[in-house]
């Protein structure tokens, strides 16, 4: 495997974070290719948003290395790296609550991202255009002048969703999108996310197995902060080592 | 905010600017002498700091305790001019070294320290009272905002900056007039500002530097930079995470809240005649923070009533009853916080602005025709 | 500027300086151990800490007056029965504070910041009221005054081995609170998640209130020794909240440790330097330094690096 393998998206190679002497990530490698949505599962604390936080640089890696399309991510400051095109949601929904939808939704707009554009941002016609069709996507196109505190919860997930989405990234990370959403929201969010990954890659954290299945090009399980097995959905299932993990204790 | 009406001012921030442009141009010129006036336009002053002190803590979530350090800055590098034309060879002949700021001869200097000199340039002045605070917070947003120092700490170490300042100023009194401060300053380029007709166009001069302050402020706050502030004071991953350098606009609104500080410190020196340590250190700085906390700390406009009242409130308590002041101010800053936490423009738009729609409707719906006949039932 | 002294002097005058140094960092010690409990434990920003310390400082000036008054045989123990005293009133004030005051504020830690500030000018009037507003000396029991000789150049006064004593004696006593009692696990666990902790049976509103009480009651002993090398007056107080809130967030809010580590830094940089420059360059080489530092490493000097 040579280093610059045009045919993967993501690079992740001995990855380690060390909290206090604690690794929650230990030495942990794997390979993302293009269009394909890689599902993380794995036990409590296995190290599965900490993951996601290295990629992203919300926490800074104690070794190893994460290379996104020629890119050393390590090196970059988070803005950089959505610039770079890797987008991020958070397990707990984080919208602006005391914004509008579509002011949230602008925010996430790419254009005007230093001070002295934000200080010209024009709402222009291209803007409302682009921002009524990603709200259409997520289901909000009525709820636009809402005040983002006012939604359901599901509705948040999609909100946000819809903030990574108008970023147009070519890697998407979710951290568990359904966690919390009721059935019918749950099939919704599902439909949603499908047609969303088909043309990027995906990292998803998902504990809906059923989900997973619905959704996984490939699983990667992992397990006190090393991968543990790591193939198709059908493969991890029969894995003797996985159903030890779940199941032993 | 509608997605299609999306203008720099609303309805009800019109009829507001105009309401204050008439109370400040017009009310109070005419209701006051030139003495009162003068006091007046010192309150105002402060409006400019508790103006910023609305972007930066208010929209952006940033608490500076230090606000007084950049209000102080301007108004010495005001000072410092004024102090100098005050000091020519022929007014401080009995010194032994004439030419130079009395307070200097005192402190057995011989000759005016080097970075006294530019500012025998009046230019030179003016662009120093913004461009030296804002540098300075520039320097401290860099150094703070890129390490992610925020709330608290930050509000701690402006606190400290400020004591800091305070002490420096304090010691160096042969290079800066020590507790005094600078003071008796004359002419501004021959123009006696001691003057009462000096006085009420340096008001004026004033009220339309604060207009300026306020408008941009107003179109910081419309822009998407005011929303992203927002954005930011409640999930700051999240704008993070949206491909935003955090830094950069808390460095920003940070450097405006300075600037504008800075303004009201020179427009300070200019009316009051003098500058000192005192508007600096740490108990000025925080009373600034409660001039903005009474206005209500989202309100650009509040922040303007908040300066004049606790000021008016300041000075007519401390005149009447001094011991009362001190437990005025300290109940004030209770109140403010755990009952009233939006201030004077949290009471109007919760009590009074739906008093005044609901007059108005009525007023417009049962008498259409005679709409003077206030509806008092 | 140490090429006017001879090296014998210069020993001389750093443990002289060094010595002066420790009664320094005895007081913020004293302070910042009950502002490290308040603000590390419980998140809040008590600027009215200083007035606490002011009002053990004040009962130590008006039991000191009692004795001398009515029980002048005992004069010289009045001290210690001055500590207690003021340990209970400041406390008994912290517990009425956080019940009327903080307890509505937790997680608006800015928010305490601004009304504590507003409570310590309403105390510092009192004060002025009750006392005036000049500044009180207390009598100290003759067997604390006085020094110890220890070379011909170098002597050490008593009254700075008492406080340092005092100040290391509460320390360990905080230390053995928070560290090896269940009440301190209590304490630790509202920290980390106050709804599990009240979910899991803590009381965690009588124990924030004692908390907040003995982090006042702490500061109240401070201002008991305080008297012994400063005299009392209504803003007495104020001068040291800026340094102390320093010591506490330049050793990392939460360690014990780091607090009484950065104190004695502090306070030894302080007094070093305070013979060689003019008071004031002194400190304000100091709080640069300090300020310098927190920019570089702005969560303190020991703290833990934690999974967000």
């Amino acid at each position: 495997m040579t280093i610059n393998n045009p045919n993967f998206v993501l690079m992740v190679e001995g990855l380690t974070v060390s909290f206090d002497g604690f690794k929650a990530v230990n030495d942990l490698s794997f390979y993302v290719e293009p269009n394909e949505c890689r599902v993380i599962i794995g036990p409590n604390g296995a190290g599965k948003t900490t993951v996601l936080d290295l990629i992203c640089g919300r926490t800074k890696a104690t070794a190893g290395s994460v290379n996104f399309k020629g890119q050393e991510l390590l090196k970059m400051r988070e803005d950089q790296i959505v610039h770079a095109g890797v987008g991020r949601k958070f397990q707990t929904p984080s919208v602006y609550e005391d914004l509008s939808v579509f002011e949230n939704l602008e925010i996430s707009y790419p254009k005007g991202h230093n001070v002295f554009g934000a200080l010209t941002f024009r709402r222009d016609q291209q803007v409302k255009d682009r921002i009524a069709e990603i709200a259409e996507t997520i289901f909000l196109q009525d709820l636009l002048e809402e005040k983002a505190a006012y939604l359901s919860h599901g509705q948040k997930q999609w909100l946000e969703i819809g903030m990574l989405l108008i970023q147009d990234p070519e890697l998407l990370m979710l951290d568990e999108p359904v966690a919390g959403m009721s059935v019918a929201e749950r099939k919704k969010t599902a439909a949603l996310l499908n047609r969303i990954i088909a043309d990027r890659s995906v990292i998803v954290i998902e504990h809906d197995m059923g989900f997973v299945a619905d959704i996984a090009t490939r699983v990667t399980v992992l397990h006190q902060g090393k991968t543990l097995s790591e193939g198709s959905m059908e493969r991890v299932q029969n894995d003797p080592k996985v159903i030890e993990v779940y199941l032993g204790h | 905010m509608s997605i299609a009406s999306h203008r720099l001012f609303s309805r009800n921030d019109l009829i507001g600017f105009a309401v204050l442009a008439a109370i400040i141009f017009i009310v109070l010129p005419l209701a006051l002498d030139t003495f009162r006036l003068n006091l007046f336009g010192k309150y105002l002053t402060y409006a400019f700091v508790a103006l910023g002190l609305v972007l930066c803590w208010g929209a952006g979530g940033i608490l500076s305790l230090g606000q007084g350090v950049f209000f102080g800055l301007g108004g010495y590098c005001m000072a410092m001019f004024l102090k100098l034309e005050a000091s020519s060879p022929e007014n401080t002949a009995i010194q032994s070294t004439p030419g130079i700021p009395d307070f200097m001869d005192w402190n057995q200097l011989s000759a005016l320290p080097w970075w006294w000199e530019p500012f025998h340039s009046l230019t030179f002045s003016i662009v120093a009272v913004v461009v030296v605070p804002v540098f300075f917070a520039f320097i401290i947003g860099v150094a703070m905002f890129r390490r992610r120092v925020g709330g608290v700490y930050f509000a701690i170490i402006t606190q400290a900056i400020a004591a800091i300042m305070t002490i420096l100023i304090i010691g160096q009194q042969g290079y800066t007039g020590g507790v005094n401060g600078i003071t008796d300053l004359r002419t501004l380029k021959g123009w006696d500002i001691r003057t009462d007709s000096a006085k009420e166009i340096l008001y004026f001069v004033n009220g339309i530097l604060l207009f300026a302050c306020l408008l941009a402020a107003q179109y910081i706050r419309k822009s998407k930079l005011g929303r992203i502030l927002i954005a930011m004071r409640d999930q700051e991953d999240r704008v993070r995470f949206s491909g935003y350098d955090v830094a950069d606009f808390k460095i920003f609104v940070f450097c405006v809240g300075a600037a504008f500080a800075a303004i009201g410190g020179a427009m300070f020196t200019l009316q009051v005649g003098f500058m000192s340590p005192s508007f600096v250190g740490i108990v000025p700085s925080i009373e600034m923070v409660i001039y903005c906390a009474v206005g209500g700390r989202l309100s650009i406009l509040g922040a303007v009533y908040g300066a004049l009242l606790v000021n008016w409130a300041k000075t007519t308590f401390s005149e009447s009853f001094p011991e009362l002041w001190l437990f005025g101010l300290g109940a004030l800053f209770i109140a403010v916080v755990m009952a009233f936490p939006n201030g004077l423009a949290g009471v109007y738009a919760e009590h009074v602005a739906p008093r005044i729609a609901r007059l108005l409707r009525r007023g417009g719906v049962d008498l259409p025709a005679t709409p003077d006949k206030t509806p008092a039932e | 500027m140490f090429s006017d002294y001879s090296m014998s002097e210069l020993g001389a005058i750093f443990a002289m300086q060094g010595f002066a140094g420790l009664i320094l960092f005895s007081v913020f010690v004293l302070m910042a151990l009950g502002l490290a409990i308040i603000f590390g434990q419980m998140g809040v920003i008590n600027m009215a800490h200083g007035e606490f310390m002011i009002l053990g400082a004040y009962v130590t000036y008006i039991t000191s007056n009692v004795f001398s008054d009515y029980l002048p045989a005992l004069f010289s123990i009045y001290f210690f029965v001055a500590m207690v005293l003021a340990f209970i009133a400041s406390g008994l004030l912290g517990m009425a504070v956080e019940w009327a005051m903080i307890r509505h504020l937790y997680k608006r830690p800015l928010d305490t910041l601004l009304a504590t500030w507003g409570l310590s000018l309403i105390l510092q009037q009192v004060y002025r009221s009750v006392f005036g507003a000049r500044e009180v000396g207390v009598t100290i029991p003759d067997w604390i005054m006085g020094s110890l000789p220890v070379t011909d150049m170098i002597e050490v006064p008593i009254n700075g081995i008492f406080v340092m004593v005092l100040a290391v004696g509460i320390s360990a006593a905080i230390y053995i609170l928070m560290y090896r009692s269940s009440w301190g696990k209590q304490v630790r666990a509202i920290n980390q998640n106050r709804v599990m902790a009240g979910a899991v049976g803590i009381n965690t509103e009588w124990t924030d209130r004692l908390t907040f009480g003995i982090g006042c009651g702490v500061a109240g002993v401070a201002g008991s020794a305080f008297t012994m090398i400063g005299s009392t007056g209504p803003t007495a107080g104020q001068l040291y909240i800026v340094d102390t809130f320093l010591v506490v967030v330049f050793g990392g809010a939460g360690s014990l440790l780091g607090t009484i580590a950065s104190a004695f830094s502090i306070s030894q940089a302080q007094s070093i330097m305070e013979f060689f420059l003019s008071g004031s360059m002194a400190k304000v080489l100091t709080l640069l330094t300090v300020v310098g530092i927190l920019m570089l490493r702005p969560q303190g000097l020991f703290a833990l690096k934690l999974r967000k």
